[in-house]
């Protein structure tokens, strides 16, 4: 590999062992992958601060030890456990995982990273920006950044996303270069009707159908019609990279690589969605029966603003139903603009509960999270059922709250005759 | 017999094989406590991967996947040495930062399709530090 006098410094412990096995580590994986040479980024979303054991305070407090710093701007997925409701683990079993988890934040904070401890670092401004060589790690954020902002990055396993991180270079490979970005089949929408397209499950269905449809593969979506907000771009982001292992997809008109079809795609296999496959995707993402419900968990990546706005005026002044627990996870810089607009208050009062730092399907704090849980995100939907003793209901926004107000899984008449 | 494997982690090992049929993930299907998988769907949900050389043809790709195998490996309970055929980054960068953080080499090196099944027959594997994996 092409190695520049600064790179080859670090290798020789110039700047103490923690740069140095940073630098091995870009080096090796930058082997594996075939790169040629590394290739400067200007960001960082970090994923190895997620506590995953005693070896994660090893690697960070190593690095810490021998000074080693983020060159470049760091920021933090979310946590194990939120720092925002500590009240959340008074008494919990498990103190060393706990207290493991929030050593974790603390130590990558000392080494520069900032504590923005979300899933959705895109909802936070001064982030990066279009045509960007960054470095993310969370599945949903690797998707999001690559597909809806159009800056460059491969999916950054742990350690990998922090030795870049602090080397501030990534091996030029994958989706780092124009080649690894262009589609490698599409996914035609034309006959699924407009109405359906102003629909935020619409989104949710799509990506996970054609996640199951690309596997590992990069692809074009045509036919959106209708120009998606943000929300219904992070949604097909987030499900593409639960339900498939996609990095990178493209909408033609809709993402900002591809302006038409042909600027992303040259040829390959070619697919037709129907109403059917709207329908099965539904049917893959629910679990559980229709019927009274325990919870209604939303913010699978972490809640934006809008997505609160809607909450409330779909609530639209009535309250949750007594004993029905209705969680909404997020992003503290979220929270600090909810309070902002006094949301909070209002959806306090509503009886929905607003937890920062975590995710709700992996949070301990959170648990016992259980019986029959509805919610509009594809990602909880598909793999909640997995990780906790929790039947799903997935539905539309709508279709989530109303139930939370019924106190049980309340159907829209209208959605689905839709479709017809 | 002996074959060359690609180095993904260098180091050397030998010990008892253990082959998995189905792919795994090191994070959420494996425990680094025990060293078990915990795969309610894996097929070999409750196999032990410690102290063996452990055969797989690739992993279910997922970031946790490096803190899974380095906190087995500092553990203990983690395979000695790991043989598959698609290169996996992650294994490679786990292992890489256990053996500079716990002095535990675990090599893991990618060996063709057909050398695999080869050496998924034998019932011991020594790999060496340059890569050769021999019965």
């Amino acid at each position: 590999m092409d190695l520049d006098i600064e790179d080859r410094a670090l290798l020789a412990g110039e700047q103490g062992p923690a740069m140095k096995l940073a630098m091995e580590i870009v080096v090796q994986a930058g082997r594996i992958m075939g790169a040629e040479r590394l290739v400067p980024v200007s960001f960082a979303h970090i994923d190895a601060c997620f506590y995953n054991g005693q070896a994660h305070i090893d690697f960070a407090e190593y690095c810490l030890k021998h000074g080693a710093q983020f060159a470049v701007p760091a920021w933090g997925n979310n946590g194990v456990v939120s720092l925002t409701h500590p009240q959340l683990y008074e008494g919990h079993p498990d103190t060393e995982m706990v207290d493991g988890a929030r050593k974790l934040l603390g130590l990558y904070e000392a080494l520069g990273c900032k504590p923005t401890w979300t899933c959705a670092p895109y909802h936070i401004p001064g982030g990066p920006k279009f045509g960007d060589q960054i470095v993310a790690g969370e599945s949903n954020a690797v998707s999001f950044y690559n597909s809806v902002t159009g800056a460059r990055t491969n999916k950054y396993g742990d350690y990998l996303d922090v030795a870049c991180g602090l080397v501030g270079k990534a091996p030029f490979a994958g989706l780092h270069t124009d080649e690894g970005r262009k589609a490698e089949l599409h996914l035609a929408t034309d006959r699924i009707p407009d109405a359906w397209k102003r629909e935020d499950i619409f989104y949710h269905l799509l990506g996970h159908h054609v996640g199951r449809l690309a596997g590992r593969r990069v692809p074009v979506v045509s036919g959106l019609g209708v120009k998606p907000s943000e929300d219904n771009l992070k949604a097909v982001s987030t499900a593409v990279a639960s339900s498939g292992g996609v990095e990178l997809w493209h909408g033609v008109g809709a993402t900002p690589e591809a302006p038409v079809l042909d600027a992303v795609f040259g040829g390959g296999g070619r697919f037709e969605m129907t109403a059917d496959d709207l329908r099965a995707a539904q049917q893959a993402l629910t679990t559980g029966r229709d019927g009274p419900l325990d919870v209604v968990a939303l913010g699978t990546p972490h809640f934006s603003a809008s997505e609160f706005r809607d909450v409330l005026s779909l609530l639209d002044g009535r309250k949750v139903r007594p004993g029905l627990r209705f969680i909404i996870t997020t992003s503290r810089f979220v929270m600090g603009y909810l309070d902002s607009k006094g949301w909070s208050q209002a959806l306090r009062q509503a009886g929905v509960e607003i937890v920062g730092d975590i995710c709700s399907y992996y949070a301990p704090g959170i648990n016992p999270m259980k019986g029959r849980v509805m919610t509009n995100a594809a990602k909880w939907a598909y793999y909640a059922p997995g990780m906790l003793p929790v039947e799903v209901c997935f539905g539309s926004l709508k279709e989530c709250v109303e139930s939370a107000v019924k106190g049980e899984v309340w159907r829209d008449p209208g959605l689905w005759s839709a479709l017809q | 017999m002996t074959v060359q494997g690609t180095i993904l982690n260098g180091g050397a090992a030998s010990g008892p094989t253990l082959v998995l049929t189905e792919p795994v993930s090191f994070w959420g299907a494996f425990d680094p406590r025990t060293g078990k998988i915990v795969d309610t769907h894996h097929p070999q949900q409750g196999t032990a991967l410690g102290g063996s050389i452990l055969l797989l043809p690739e992993t279910r790709g997922s970031g946790g996947t490096p803190g899974g195998i380095a906190e087995a490996i500092r553990r203990g309970t983690g395979p000695l040495g790991i043989i598959l055929i698609t290169p996996d980054i992650n294994l490679a960068v786990g292992a890489q930062v256990a053996a500079a953080l716990y002095g535990r080499p675990c090599p893991v090196i990618a060996v063709s399709e057909e050398d695999y099944h080869a050496l998924v027959k034998c019932e011991r594997l020594s790999i060496g530090a340059d890569g050769s994996i021999s019965a």
